[in-house]
Order: C-alpha cells, then structure tokens, then sequence
C-alpha cells in the first residue's frame, strides 16, 4: 500500500501565545507535530506493518516543517516530501490545491491526515483533498480496518459512533483514540537522517501562483480579554454549596 | 441584483438545532439588507422539524427528505445539496460547526472552489466589508478574516456565540427538493451507534459540567452528571481525565479535543493545563472546585471552592434540587 499522511507543523499546545507587532510571536516556541497529525502517522506506520506497502509524509508549510517530518521519519516513515513555497498563501482552499497537484497521478491507495490542526483549526485541507482528488473520506475516525480493498472505519460524530465501510482509494482523518503514537527510538532518528526526503517549490508540481490565489485574508489578530481570578467562597461545606447554588441560579438567570 | 444566501440546517434526534438559528442569524447579517435568506434542511421524516425551522427562515425553506437521508453520509448529502446550490448560486452558505458542518462545508467549498472560514465566533459589517472573527489556537487568540475575490463564500458558525434569529413575520415556504439516490456511493453507513442519544450535545450546551484527574475514576463522573443532569447540562473532561481512562475522548475539551462556550462551565477537580483553559476560558462564567488552592484554574475562574468535589458537587446538586422544588 502506498500510504501519503498529511503533516502539518504546530506550536506545543502548552505554549501561550503573544502579539507582538501584529503577528504571533514565534521566539522560543516549542513546535511539534499537529496531535492530530501524530496519530495519522501512527496509524500510517501500523497498516504498513500490517500490510505492507510504504508511507509518504507530506507538508506543505514554512521552512521549519522540516523537523516535524524528520520526527515522522524518526518514528518509521519511508519518505517525506516538504512543499515549501512563500508564495503559497497560508489559505486553505490555496494548500488544498498544492497538495491535490502534488498527489495528482501518484499511486495512492490510503491518505490519513490530522481532524484539524491545533493552530488555525479550520479542519478543511484534508477533506478538500479528497473531493480535489475524487476520493471517498472519513472525518474524525477513531478505528480504521482495511480488509483487502475496503475499510471499516468508526467515525466520531459528536460522541455517536458512526460505522462506514469505504473502497480503497480514501482519505480519512484522524480522531483522538485512534491510537497512541509512538516515540522516535534513538536507532529511529539516526535511520531518518538517510531516509529520502525531498524539497520542492510550487514550479516543481507545475503550480502557478494564479492557480492557487487564496480566498480569504487576514485583517487583524488580537488576544481574548484576560481573565481575573474571581472569588474564592468561604464558610463551611454546605454554606459554600448553598452560596454556589445560588452563583449557579442568578448565572443562568442572566442567561443571553 | 440581490444576491442569496443559504443555511443548511440540522435536526438532531428528530429536533431542531439550536446552531441553525444562529446559523440563520448570521446569514442574515452577512447578507444585509434586501438579500434573500434561505435554509436547506436534509434528512428522512422530517416534516415536523421543517414547519418549525420555517417559522424563523425570512426566504424560502427546500426540504431535501428521503430514506436514504436519515444518517449522514458525506457523498449523499453533498449530492442532495448540489442540485440546490447549481439552482440557487449562493453567494455565501452558513453551516453550524457540528460534526455535519465541519464535514460537508469543506466538501462543498471544494467543489465550488469557495473560501471557508471555519467556527466563526462573530460576524460584524464594516462600511461594504463583513470581518469575521474567529479563533486561533483554540480561542489562544482570534483573528479578523475577510473573503477575498468573487468566490462563493462559505462560513460556518460555533455553537452558542452567535443569537438566534427572531422568528419571521410570516412562515416561510416549504419547498420540496427531490432526491435521487446516487447509485455510485462508495462510502455506506453500517451502523450509528448514538452514544450522546438523550445527551446534551457538549458544543451547544448552556452549562458543562468538567472533571479532571481529581475525578480519580470513571465512577468519579457520576455526581459530576447527577450535577449536569440537575442543571440542564452537558458532562465534559479535560486531558487527564480522558488519558487515564476516566471517560471517552469525545468528551475531551481544551485545544485538543473541543472548545466549548457555554452560559456556565463548572469545573471539578481540574487543575487548569494552558490546553485546557484554551479550550474553556471564553465561558460566560467559571466556577472551580479543587482541593489545590494553587490550582491555575483558580486564575481564571470568577469563583471558586477549595476542597474535595466528592463533598462538595453532591451537596451543591441537592441544593439546585431544592431550590428548583420551591
């Protein structure tokens, strides 16, 4: 099986965030693999030890998505592809069209990608992909069976739990409980280092900027108003209960 | 020329959703003044939820209902939708972010080769300009987006930050849309297990009831939903909870797992993990309970108890009780 995962790069969701100059503060910030990313190569690496076949990582990202590629070599996978281009706008009909012509005539069985990625959390570019390339999808999946030419996968759908069985060629996206990724072993890393991995630039998938012209822009970025500590209630168990119960009923009162 | 704009509204559990009142709110201030406001409502018996949805749509309702519709399937329900929008040439489509919206928006924006702006939290009009605010990093911070060029516009909205609309003056016209089941489907719908049936729904829910590692064990939960039962609401978990085995990871919220918004978020034996707070802190009002007074959760909440939750949340569900009774 040919498996290509999407990968995308994020900061560590422990991380604040700071506005400095109109833009997100990047100094010092600790990046890994989109979580959900993470469990897409996971289970990349798993079908290939199941069933043979090779995994593909791919991003599409600034020059840094290199070390989140390296680690999904480092963890297993065969090959990685990083499609860096400044002139790809960070929009995700734009980056859904640069992946579709990357992917386009490749020998695809299996596609897993990230639910949504931490960062900007629009949840669109795998599932774009999918219709770009006229393949069969699953969102949010949190089991994944291939038997031959199908898969029987479960998708969340707002805690139910959808079955579908869905033909090879597909895409799926992964959800949390998927699976539970694996580290990077030390003889990992140091195998990662020979493994192929390719740079490429908009030319080189035969993309003009034209072509991928995004369809929305960014006009401003601000922080949430902080929050202030509140108050700490006092008194024993059941005059705080009793104080908080009546909190609880002049809150849902003032209800919008 | 007027331009439209349609809402593809949700029935979930043969209701209406609230999210599609929103949905249409926001359709109509995208849209403005002498615009037309449609809503397309998909599924299988859904006759009942169509007259009520149609008391609030200010156009014309088309009602897509056949069998085969009854669970969700992307292809099936994107084939539904595309006959509509070919007739309708929407300048914009407002979904409600749900499990639904996130998976069809996206399907048909490529189709369309639309813009997308996901989970949008507010919409504003600036001279010609409409700004849409949505959130980065789990609501970490927020941006201002606007469409760029003549694509269609695609837009969908989370739960609970936009209001609903006001009902229309006069019901709208229903209008039946046929349905002709492709025969070329290749993903089938075996089975739905509706584990959230009865439930809550975690986006929507006007109060959430959250518990941590301190909830200690999945038997921990239960005053926890005995509280969020009395109180109207939904069970939520943050990381810790879910990654020890508490609960299901469905129920996860921070920035992995789901951002919720709700009237009221009350959490239980939370300590407050930068993830987490990202994924509750724009709740209208917080109230924590922890035995750690050091808790960051505490930062952030508007009130707060230090002590053990298994003395405190039975004695505070017994209170609501009692208070409701008189």
């Amino acid at each position: 099986m040919n498996i290509y995962v999407l990968l995308k790069q994020t900061f560590d969701t422990e991380e604040k965030i700071i506005v400095r100059d109109g833009a997100i503060a990047d100094d010092g910030v600790k990046y890994v693999i989109n979580p959900y990313d993470e469990y897409a190569v996971e289970e990349a690496l798993r079908q290939r030890d199941a069933h043979g076949g090779t995994v593909f990582v791919i991003g599409s990202g600034p020059e840094r998505t290199a070390e989140a590629l390296r680690t999904a070599l480092a963890m297993g996978a065969d090959e990685a592809v990083l499609i860096h281009d400044n002139r790809i706008p960070a929009d995700e009909h734009s980056v859904s069209k640069v992946l579709a012509a990357y992917l386009t005539g490749k020998p695809v069985d299996l596609i897993l990608g990230g639910n949504f990625s931490v960062d900007s959390g629009g949840g669109q570019v795998a599932i774009r992909l999918a219709k770009l390339l006229s393949l069969p999808h699953a969102a949010s999946i949190t089991k994944l069976e291939v038997n031959g030419g199908t898969c029987t996968v479960h998708r969340d759908a707002e805690g139910d739990t959808e079955t579908l069985e869905i033909p090879l060629p597909a895409l799926f996206t992964a959800q949390q409980g998927l699976n539970e990724p694996r580290y990077p072993s030390l003889p990992g890393i140091m195998k990662a280092k020979k493994k192929p991995f390719a740079q490429l630039s908009l030319d080189d998938i035969g993309l003009m900027p034209d072509d991928i012209a995004a369809r929305t822009e960014r006009v401003s970025l601000s922080l949430p108003p902080a929050r202030k500590a509140g108050q700490l209630l006092q008194g024993d168990r059941k005059e705080q209960a009793a104080q908080l119960a009546s909190i609880i009923q002049s809150a849902r009162g003032n209800a919008r | 020329m007027s331009q439209s704009y349609l809402v593809v509204a949700e029935a979930r559990e043969g209701k209406l959703r609230q999210v599609s009142l929103e949905a249409l709110q926001a359709a109509s201030v995208i849209a403005g003044d002498g615009n037309d406001v449609s809503a397309a409502l998909i599924g299988s018996g859904i006759g009942s939820v169509a007259e009520e949805l149609a008391r609030y749509v200010p156009g014309k309702l088309y009602v897509i209902d056949h069998t085969e519709l009854a669970n969700y399937n992307a292809e099936a329900y994107s084939a539904a939708l595309s006959g509509l929008i070919a007739d309708l040439h929407p300048a914009g489509i407002v979904f409600g972010h749900t499990a639904i919206g996130r998976d069809l928006a996206p399907l048909l924006a490529a189709q369309l080769g639309a813009g997308q702006l996901s989970d949008v939290t507010a919409i504003e009009c600036a001279d010609a300009d409409v700004l849409y605010t949505r959130p980065l990093y789990a609501g970490k911070a927020f941006e201002q987006k606007r469409f760029t060029g003549e694509a269609t516009q695609i837009v969908t909205i989370r739960p609970n930050n936009v209001t609903a609309i006001e009902p229309a003056a006069a019901p709208a016209d229903i209008i039946a849309v046929s349905y002709s089941p492709a025969p070329s489907l290749r993903s089938i719908v075996r089975d739905v297990v509706r584990k959230a049936a009865g439930k809550v729904d975690l986006a929507e829910a006007k109060v959430v009831v959250s518990g941590g590692r301190g909830v200690k064990s999945a038997e921990g939960f239960k005053p926890l939903e005995e509280l969020a039962e009395a109180l109207g609401g939904a069970v939520g978990a943050s990381r810790g909870a879910c990654d020890a085995g508490y609960c299901d990871y469905a129920l996860q919220i921070g920035q992995t797992g789901k951002v919720v918004t709700p009237e009221l978020y009350i959490a239980c034996g939370i300590s407050g993990a930068i993830q987490h707070l990202a994924g509750m802190s724009q709740s209208r009002v917080i109230i924590a309970i922890n035995k750690d007074p050091d808790a960051p959760i505490f930062k952030v909440a508007d009130f707060g108890i230090v002590g053990d939750l298994f003395e405190i949340v039975p004695l505070l569900t017994e209170e609501l009780k009692k208070a409701q009774a008189s």
